[in-house]
């Protein structure tokens, strides 16, 4: 069971700073920008690309968090999730362009249930989604805008994001999973 | 969490981690639209034996704001009135394919014997049963004093330190029991006041000192007081001579609310005997939390019903 | 036409000797070493313990009025089961057995069963009203030759009414047998009073609603000269103030039940109703209070109270639930569990305990007579070494009620005698048409 590292710590780094250039590129600046990480990682992430796009652009770039646990549709095939908090900018969401902040985006039901976790909040005036790894095998129609890599996996793989505010060491790496077992390969990263 | 049955079950992180999926209920209340579809396909069954309005629409409002299918099913002009059995109702339950049953019932122990019986499949929630216990109202009652106390921070946070006097019938208080055990495991420190009469004869190994005087409890400053309702029926069995002479040593009256500091928490499960147990200006008063109790009493009860239906069933 | 001899052979006599037993006509005719006479059924009883019959004075045989619980025939093959001969029916029946044709009619559907002598106990009140008292010399002097008076399941509560009784009772050598719980401290009680109770939120039934009644009977028997029995002794004070009361030389006997013997309060934890008695499982120190009582004789006897259920009366929330245990299938091995195996008293003293002493208390002759010659062959044969984890199918009447269902007991009793017919042979129960016409038969005769 060998882990594979495909990001190195200065690899996300670039990757993030690319990420910050293209949201400020297809948003045209910062104004009304909301940057919203879903736990526990997209949030760590989140927060580093709101403060490159600050630094790019000049402008304070309201970011915060969104946690979609209440809004999956696979609860009850896991053991139970303990929610995490969600915290909005207080400028609230609405006419803002949202960028969605995910560490590995896979199956896509994550983003599904962070899109009617938005809805319930606010009506933002578009929603954008960035990923730092795209592994594939999506089951429904979502498509990343801003993507750090790219990274063609099989299921019975397990892609591990570790990030320094949260495990203490910065990679993302690609297992083998134990058992292959393609229905416990989660979105995001082991944690 | 397979079933909810009493808070002396609960361990300290069981029971912080109840009060923090709470928060984040509460957190989802303030949002334009309230309703979660977290528990969309399932089916709540309020079991009410007893008539308790309150508990009955907190725990409907609860499980609607997670958007499960409720069902009333009370007992009054039921068959329940016509004698069928706990067993029967139960199995009729099962039958509708409820996922859980939250049950208010006037016989201490029902709900152990619905979640131990094998009539029933669901979770099992107790929403007070006889004089044994009301474990989600110690919930909300901890989540609010955790929310005045510590604020923003309450998350992952106990009531280590905190004095909590609870005045009154705690001989026949399911609160007073559910709430000794979860503020134990919280850390804080409960003290039982009330008349003799009132207070159980032994409570050898209780995480609980006893006290027969309210005003030298109350010199010690305790962070919360607790009233209970008083029935007045009691005063026909004998357990004191009048609702006047108990209320003048018991009742938390105008004068002990003066005395009590600003920060001193002033709580009440209701319905209050504004008059009796409380006067009517310590249960209006800033330090009062008796709305704030009802408010958090949806966000504990989603809490619960959350932890109860939403992952996969343990055994 | 005489019964075929019988044969037991090599059994343990109480005493602790070993000697064949010879029945002839539903009487011992030998004990010691004898040889069987031709066509005489033999009985292997090597390693088995012999009691003579055991007695219990404390049974609800719910006929008539709940036969749904049990039947006078059920209950009987219950007792037979348990190693019994004679049984004592409570008179909280349905109608109450209150007069002198009522408790003739239980003698009777007695007779029809042949498992085991049915000897009624009256009623003390009317109507177990505790108003004003049955027929209670009519009772006696009827078929049924009743001595013994209980309105158990209430408390004969009333001071003078219960002065009265045990004052009319001494006419014939009768005694008044009390349930001992003064009612106004007990009402709504779930449970004994104390920690458990309290966590629980089960109203308490404190101890000293049956020790005030204890002491103030005793000295009620005391004052007017009589004789009182108290029916399941429950704690330590009443241990205590019967103990007192026989160093005074009051007239007093007592009965503690198996399960008081064995189960302590904590079981109620569980809400499980089987656990659901009156008066209620107790503390650890009444039991080991009511164990050193019978050990030393303070407390003269063990009686069952066998209290069958039906199932719905059981199935139910706690304080929903009806109080009471079967108990005449476990008696036996619970004993030997709680006292035998102990080394509180030995198999002498349970057949003292166990028969004996309940006969004379209950003034019934021919019940409870030694292992000798002459003596009505009521005879029970015990695997003591045997142990079982007690089952459904050890339950042989109509009710399943027992506190006892899963765990493991010692002892198995492998026959019963009664009046020289085996109710109970290799541990299970003969058919009803083949006991009832043997005993039948011997009655006819002897």
């Amino acid at each position: 069971m060998g882990a594979r590292i495909v990001l190195q710590h200065a690899d996300i780094s670039r990757a993030l700073t690319r990420i910050a250039h293209e949201i400020l590129e297809s948003n045209r600046g910062a104004d009304d920008l909301v940057i919203l990480g879903i736990p526990t990682r997209g949030v760590v992430l989140a927060r580093r690309i709101a403060t490159l796009v600050s630094e790019f652009s000049g402008i304070d770039v309201p970011v915060g968090s969104l946690d979609v646990t209440m809004y999956r549709d696979d609860l009850s095939r896991h053991p139970t999730r303990a929610p995490s908090p969600t915290s909005i900018p207080p400028r609230g969401v609405d006419g803002a362009t949202v960028v969605l902040v995910d560490d590995v985006l896979y199956s896509g039901r994550t983003i599904r249930a962070a899109l009617d976790a938005i809805g319930d909040i606010g009506r933002p005036r578009a929603v954008r989604l960035a990923a730092l790894v795209d592994r594939g095998h999506r089951e429904l129609p979502i498509r990343p805008d801003f993507v750090g890599k790219n990274l063609p996996s099989s299921p019975s793989e397990r892609i591990y994001v570790r990030l320094e505010d949260v495990d203490g060491e910065e990679s993302v790496t690609i297992e083998q999973g134990p058992t292959g077992d393609q229905g416990s390969s989660i979105e995001g990263s082991a944690s | 969490m397979r079933h909810l049955l009493s808070t002396r079950d609960l361990s300290r992180d069981d029971a912080i981690h109840i009060l923090d999926v709470a928060e984040d209920m509460a957190d989802t209340q303030t949002r334009e639209v309230r309703k979660l579809p977290t528990l969309r396909g399932k089916t709540v069954v309020n079991l009410f034996f007893e008539d308790s309005t309150r508990t009955r629409i907190s725990f409907e409002a609860a499980a609607k704001r997670l958007s499960a299918d409720v069902i009333n099913f009370s007992a009054k002009g039921s068959s329940v009135s016509k004698g069928e059995s706990l067993k029967d109702t139960a199995q009729t339950l099962e039958e509708m394919g409820a996922d859980a049953v939250v049950i208010r019932h006037g016989a201490s122990g029902a709900p152990h014997t619905l979640a131990a019986s094998g009539w029933i499949d669901a979770g099992i929630v107790n929403a007070g049963d006889g004089t044994h216990e009301h474990p989600t109202q110690a919930l909300l009652d901890a989540f609010t004093m955790r929310r005045r106390i510590h604020g923003t921070a309450s998350r992952g946070r106990g009531l280590d330190g905190i004095t909590v006097a609870i005045v009154g019938d705690i001989l026949h208080s399911r609160v007073a029991r559910s709430n000794v055990w979860l503020l134990s495991a919280l850390g804080a420190r409960t003290v039982f006041v009330g008349p003799p009469t009132l207070i159980p004869l032994d409570l050898t190994g209780w995480p609980a000192e006893t006290s027969y005087d309210l005003d030298a409890t109350l010199a010690t400053q305790p962070e919360v007081v607790m009233m209970l309702r008083i029935q007045t029926e009691r005063m026909k069995d004998a357990f004191f001579p009048s609702p006047h002479e108990y209320a003048r040593r018991w009742g938390l009256d105008d004068e002990r609310l003066a005395r009590l500091g600003p920060d001193t928490i002033v709580m009440h499960p209701g319905p209050m005997n504004r008059g009796l147990e409380i006067s009517s200006r310590a249960a209006d008063s800033p330090q009062s939390t008796v709305r704030e109790q009802v408010a958090n009493g949806v966000s504990a009860r989603m809490a619960v019903l959350y932890l109860l239906l939403s992952g996969e069933r343990e055994d | 036409m005489s019964t075929p001899t019988l044969l037991i052979r090599g059994a343990t006599l109480p005493d602790g000797a070993r000697a064949d037993i010879a029945v002839v006509d539903g009487v011992i005719a030998g004990v010691g070493t004898l040889d069987a006479s031709p066509g005489a059924m033999i009985i292997d009883a090597d390693g088995l313990q012999a009691l003579p019959g055991l007695v219990d004075l404390h049974t609800h045989l719910r006929e008539p009025g709940h036969e749904d619980s049990e039947t006078v025939l059920t209950g009987t093959r219950a007792a037979a089961a348990g190693g019994f001969t004679t049984v004592f029916a409570m008179a909280n029946t349905s109608p109450v057995a209150d007069t002198a044709g009522l408790v003739e009619q239980e003698l009777a559907l007695g007779e029809a069963s042949g498992y085991a002598t049915v000897q009624p106990i009256g009623a003390v009140t009317a109507g177990l009203a505790g108003e004003r008292l049955a027929e209670l010399g009519a009772m006696a002097s009827s078929r049924a030759r009743v001595r013994l008076f209980s309105d158990d399941g209430v408390c004969v509560s009333d001071p003078l009414l219960m002065r009265r009784a045990l004052e009319y009772v001494k006419a014939f050598d009768g005694a008044i047998a009390q349930h001992a719980q003064e009612p106004r401290l007990t009402v709504g009680a779930q449970m004994n009073e104390g920690e458990v109770a309290t966590r629980l939120g089960l109203a308490g039934w404190p101890a000293v609603a049956e020790e005030a009644i204890i002491a103030r009977d005793v000295l009620l028997t005391e004052h007017v000269g009589s004789r009182l029995h108290v029916c399941h002794v429950s704690t330590a004070g009443s241990v205590e103030i019967i103990r007192w009361a026989k160093a005074r030389g009051i007239d007093v006997t007592a009965e503690v039940t198996p399960h008081h013997l064995l189960l302590t309060e904590d079981l109620a934890e569980s809400y499980d109703a089987r656990f659901k008695v009156n008066p209620p499982l107790r503390s650890a120190e009444d039991v080991e209070a009511v164990r050193a009582g019978l050990a030393d004789g303070t407390i003269d006897i063990v009686a069952t109270d066998h209290a069958p259920h039906p199932e719905q009366h059981k199935d139910c929330a706690w304080p929903e639930a009806a109080n009471g245990m079967v108990g005449l299938e476990s008696a036996l091995s619970v004993v030997q569990a709680t006292m035998v195996d102990t080394g509180l008293i030995g198999w002498a003293d349970v057949a003292r305990v166990l028969s004996t002493a309940p006969a004379r208390i209950g003034r019934l002759a021919g019940a409870g007579a030694p292992l000798a010659v002459g003596s009505r062959a009521d005879i029970t044969l015990v695997d003591a070494a045997a142990t079982r984890t007690f089952a459904v199918g050890d339950l042989a009447g109509r009710s399943t009620n027992s506190p006892y269902l899963g765990r493991t007991l010692p002892g198995r009793v492998v026959a019963t005698l009664h009046r020289g017919v085996p109710t109970v042979l290799d541990g299970a129960l003969r058919p009803h048409d083949e006991v009832v016409g043997a005993v039948r038969s011997v009655t006819a005769h002897g």
